[in-house]
C-alpha cells in the first residue's frame, strides 16, 4: 500500500503563510504502532476525499502524556503538556482532531489548565459533521451490507467524555446491522489498555481483561468488532486471536470501515 | 411515676443527641485532616446533583429491583420519623398522642406511617434474604468479612425491630385502636393481642413505645460506626462531587511550579531557594496516607455504602486482580477512624504510629492493576471517586518512590528521550506517510 497521502506539515504550512482549518493530531500509536498506523492512513484518506484543509504536526508533535499522568508521573506529563502546548500555541491552533481518545481526553481536558485551549473532536466526530455538511458523501453503502457489527465503547470516549453515539451513527451510514454488547456505553467493559496498563504486564489475576471484554463481544456473533481507539483495537485483536477466532471476526476502527466502504 | 419518667425520658433524650453531636463533631474533624481543595464552582449544577442523585435516588434505580426497594426503605424511613416529633413530645411532657386533637387528618398521617412501615419492613427482609440466602455476590467478596458483613444485617435487624415495635405500638394502644381511623396495618396485629387485659396492654404499648425511641436513639448514634452514615452523608457527598467530565484527572499545582521554574529560561538554576520557601515543608507528591488526601476524597469514604456496585464493574476485578475500588475507599475510612483515635489518644496531635494507608492497608499491587476505566465512578450511586485516591497513591509511587513497575519506567524514560511511550525516533513520527 503505498499511494500517495497529501499529509501537509504544519511547518510547512507555516512557511507558505496559510492556517489550516484543523490540526489532526496523530497521537504515539497512530504515529509509530503497526496496526495502528493503518487507522491514520484510513482516516486521513477520508480527509483527502473530503477535502479538508488540515496538517499535523508531524516530528514536532510529542506524546500528550497521558500514560505518564496515569501511571502517576505528573512530573512526565507537565513537562510534555507545556512542550506541547508551547508549539500549538506558537502555530496559533483553535481546533484539533484525533483518531485517539487518550490524546482527545487529554488535549480537551487536561491542557487547558496548562495554557492550552483548543477545540478537541475525535475522528469520529468529525466524520459525522463531514457527513452532515454533505462534505463526505457514502459511496458504497453495500460494501457491508448484511454485516454483523458491535462497537466496543472505549473508556476515554464514553465514559471519560460522554461520547457514545458519533461513532454508532457512521456505523449506521453502512447499513450494517448493530448489535450490542451486554455491557455497552456506561456500563462498557474497559478493553483492559488504560492506565499505562498497554505498557506492562497485567497483576495477577484469572484472566486478561481483553480476553474477557473479547468474549463479550463473541457473544453477539458478530462479523466485525469496530471500535474508535488503537489500544482498544490492538486489546480486541489479541482477545480475538486468544480466542482463536480471527478467521471469522476482524476488529476495525471506525475510520477503516468508512475508507473501505468509500473504496479508498 | 409520670413525672419521674419525663425526666428519664429527657435523660436519655440529651445523651443520645449529645453523644451524636459528639460523633458529628469528631468526622467533621477527621474530614478536615485533608487538603483543602477548591469546591466552590458552580453551584447550580451542585445542587442538582444532590437532588437528582442523593434526593431522587437516579443512581440506584439502574439496578430496578434494588433500587425500587431502597426508595421504599429510604422514603419510609424518612417520612416515618416525623412520628418521632410526637414521641418525643409525649415523652417530654406526659401527653400521649399530642397529635391526635387533629382528627381526620392525624388518621391520614398515622395510617400512611403504617403502611409504609409495612413495606419498609417487607424491603428490609428481601434485602436480608439477598444478602444472605440468595448471596449476591458483591456481597460475599474479601472485603465484605467479618465487621463489615455483621454492619450490613445488624442495620436490617435494627430496621426491622423499630418497624414492629411501632406497629405492635400501635396495635396495643386501646384508645388508638377504637379511634378506629389510621390503624390501617395494625388493626390486622391487635387481634393477636386478643385475651389480654387492658393492663397488660397497656405495658406491652408503653414497652414498644419505650424501645421504638430508645431504639431510634441507638441507631442514631450507630450510624458514625457504620456504613448507614451515608444517609446522612450522600447529601454533601453528591454536592461535592466532581462535576468535571470523568476523563479529566487534577492537575497537581505544586508540579507545575516545579516545571514552570525549570522551562523557565531566565531562571538562574543555582539561585538560593528564596527565603519564604525555607520555611515550607517541601511539597510531598501524591499521597501515602490520608492526611495526603483532599477532604472530598475523606468525605468519600465516610460516605461508602459498601453496596459493590463499583467493585462488580471493575474490569481488574472481573478478572480475579486484587483491586477492589470499595476496599479502597473501605480502607481508607479505617485508616481515617484509625488517625482520629490517635489524635484523640494523643490530646490532639498525631502520634506517628508507623503505619499509613499504602502498604498497610493498600498494597502497590492493587494500585497498579487498575486500568483508569472510570467504571468505579459511573456505577457509585453516591458519587464517590476511588480512582482519584488511586491516582493520588501512584504519584506519591511513583514521584516521591521511583517505585513503578519496571516495564512503566521503561515507558517513561522513552517518553523522556523519544517523545514516544515506544523506543523510537522522534524523526520518524511522520514515516506512516509513505508506508
Ligand atoms: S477505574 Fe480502576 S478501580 Fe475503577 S473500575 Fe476501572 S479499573 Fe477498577
Ligand atoms: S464506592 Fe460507591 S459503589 Fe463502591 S461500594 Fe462505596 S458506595 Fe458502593
Amino acid at each position: 500500500m503505498s499511494e500517495t497521502l497529501n499529509v501537509p506539515t504544519m511547518a510547512e504550512c507555516m512557511a507558505e503563510g496559510r492556517q489550516p482549518e484543523i490540526l489532526f493530531w496523530v497521537g504515539s500509536a497512530g504515529s509509530y504502532d503497526d496496526r495502528a498506523k493503518k487507522i491514520t492512513r484510513a482516516f486521513v484518506k477520508i480527509l483527502n476525499k473530503a477535502n479538508v484543509d488540515f496538517a499535523v504536526l508531524g516530528t514536532e508533535e510529542s506524546c500528550t502524556g497521558d500514560v505518564a499522568k496515569r501511571a502517576g508521573n505528573e512530573f512526565l506529563f507537565q513537562m510534555q503538556a507545556v512542550t506541547n502546548i508551547e508549539i500549538l500555541n506558537a502555530y496559533e491552533i483553535k481546533r484539533i482532531v484525533t483518531a485517539c481518545p487518550h490524546s482527545y481526553n487529554t488535549l480537551k481536558n487536561e491542557y487547558p489548565q496548562l495554557g492550552g485551549h483548543y477545540q478537541v473532536q475525535h475522528h469520529t466526530q468529525f466524520i459525522e459533521e463531514l457527513i452532515h455538511s454533505g462534505r463526505l458523501k457514502i459511496e458504497n453503502e453495500n460494501t457491508f451490507k448484511g454485516k454483523r457489527i458491535t462497537f466496543h465503547d472505549p473508556c476515554y470516549l464514553g465514559r471519560a467524555n460522554n461520547v457514545y453515539e458519533a461513532p454508532r451513527a457512521l456505523l449506521q451510514t453502512l447499513g450494517v446491522e448493530i448489535v450490542e454488547m451486554k455491557r455497552n456505553r456506561k456500563t462498557a467493559l474497559c478493553c483492559g489498555a488504560g492506565g499505562a496498563q498497554m505498557f506492562k504486564e497485567p497483576e495477577k489475576g484469572d484472566k486478561d481483561i481483553n480476553v474477557l471484554r473479547t468474549e463479550d463481544a463473541l457473544q453477539t456473533n458478530p462479523n466485525i468488532i469496530a471500535t474508535g481507539c488503537p489500544y482498544c483495537n490492538t486489546m480486541m485483536t489479541d482477545g480475538v486471536k486468544a480466542k482463536e477466532k480471527e478467521a471469522t471476526v476482524t476488529v476495525l476502527d471506525v475510520a477503516e470501515l468508512l475508507a473501505t466502504a468509500q473504496n479508498l | 411515676m409520670g413525672i419521674i419518667s419525663n425526666i428519664v425520658f429527657a435523660v436519655i433524650l440529651v445523651l443520645g443527641v449529645g453523644y451524636f453531636v459528639k460523633n458529628v463533631k469528631t468526622l467533621i474533624r477527621n474530614i478536615k485532616l485533608g487538603h483543602d481543595v477548591d469546591v466552590s464552582d458552580n453551584t447550580s449544577q451542585r445542587w442538582k446533583n444532590m437532588a437528582m442523585i442523593a434526593l431522587g435516588q437516579s443512581k440506584m434505580v439502574r439496578r430496578p429491583i434494588a433500587g425500587l426497594l431502597h426508595i421504599i426503605v429510604y422514603v419510609g424511613f424518612i417520612i416515618i420519623n416525623i412520628e418521632v416529633l410526637e414521641i418525643i413530645i409525649d415523652g417530654l411532657f406526659g401527653t400521649h398522642r399530642i397529635f391526635s386533637g387533629l382528627g381526620v387528618f392525624y388518621g391520614i398521617l398515622i395510617g400512611t406511617f403504617e403502611i409504609l412501615a409495612f413495606l419498609v419492613l417487607v424491603s428490609v427482609i428481601v434485602f436480608w434474604v439477598r444478602r444472605n440466602i440468595i448471596k449476591l455476590q458483591r456481597f460475599w467478596k474479601s472485603e465484605m468479612k467479618g465487621w463489615p458483613k455483621s454492619d450490613g444485617n445488624i442495620i436490617l435487624y435494627f430496621e426491622m425491630v423499630l418497624m414492629i415495635l411501632f406497629l405492635v405500638m400501635n396495635a396495643t394502644d386501646v384508645h388508638f385502636q377504637t379511634m378506629q381511623s389510621g390503624n390501617v396495618i395494625s388493626q390486622f396485629i391487635a387481634p393477636w393481642f386478643q385475651g389480654l387485659s387492658e393492663a397488660t396492654l397497656h405495658t406491652i404499648e408503653r414497652t414498644a413505645w419505650w424501645l421504638h425511641i430508645v431504639g431510634i436513639l441507638v441507631f442514631l448514634n450507630y450510624l458514625y460506626f457504620s456504613k448507614h452514615l451515608h444517609i446522612l452523608l450522600a447529601f454533601p457527598n453528591t454536592y461535592y462531587g466532581s462535576i468535571a467530565p470523568k476523563g479529566k484527572l487534577n492537575n497537581l499545582e505544586s508540579v507545575t511550579k516545579e516545571v514552570q521554574m525549570m522551562m523557565d529560561p531566565d531562571a538562574d538554576p543555582y539561585a538560593m531557594p528564596e527565603a519564604t520557601e525555607n520555611d515550607e515543608e517541601p511539597a510531598k507528591f501524591g499521597a501515602s496516607d490520608v492526611q495526603d488526601l483532599n477532604w472530598v476524597q475523606l468525605l468519600n469514604a465516610y460516605t461508602c455504602t459498601e453496596c459493590g456496585r463499583c467493585t462488580s464493574e471493575c474490569p481488574a476485578n472481573l478478572t480475579g486482580k486484587k483491586l477492589s475500588p470499595r476496599k479502597i475507599m473501605m480502607d481508607t475510612r479505617d485508616r481515617l477512624e484509625e488517625v482520629g483515635k490517635n489524635i484523640d489518644a494523643n490530646k490532639g496531635e498525631f502520634k506517628d504510629d508507623g503505619k499509613q494507608l499504602l502498604g498497610d492497608y493498600i498494597t502497590a499491587e492493587e494500585l497498579w492493576a487498575c486500568t483508569t476505566c472510570n467504571a468505579c465512578v459511573e456505577a457509585c450511586p453516591v458519587s464517590i471517586n476511588p480512582l482519584s485516591i488511586i491516582i493520588d497513591m501512584r504519584r506519591y509511587l511513583v514521584m516521591e518512590q521511583s517505585a513503578a513497575p519496571t516495564e512503566l519506567n521503561n515507558m517513561m524514560s522513552n517518553i523522556e528521550n523519544n517523545g514516544a511511550p515506544w523506543p523510537y525516533n522522534q524523526m520518524d513520527r511522520l514515516n506512516w506517510k509513505d508506508e
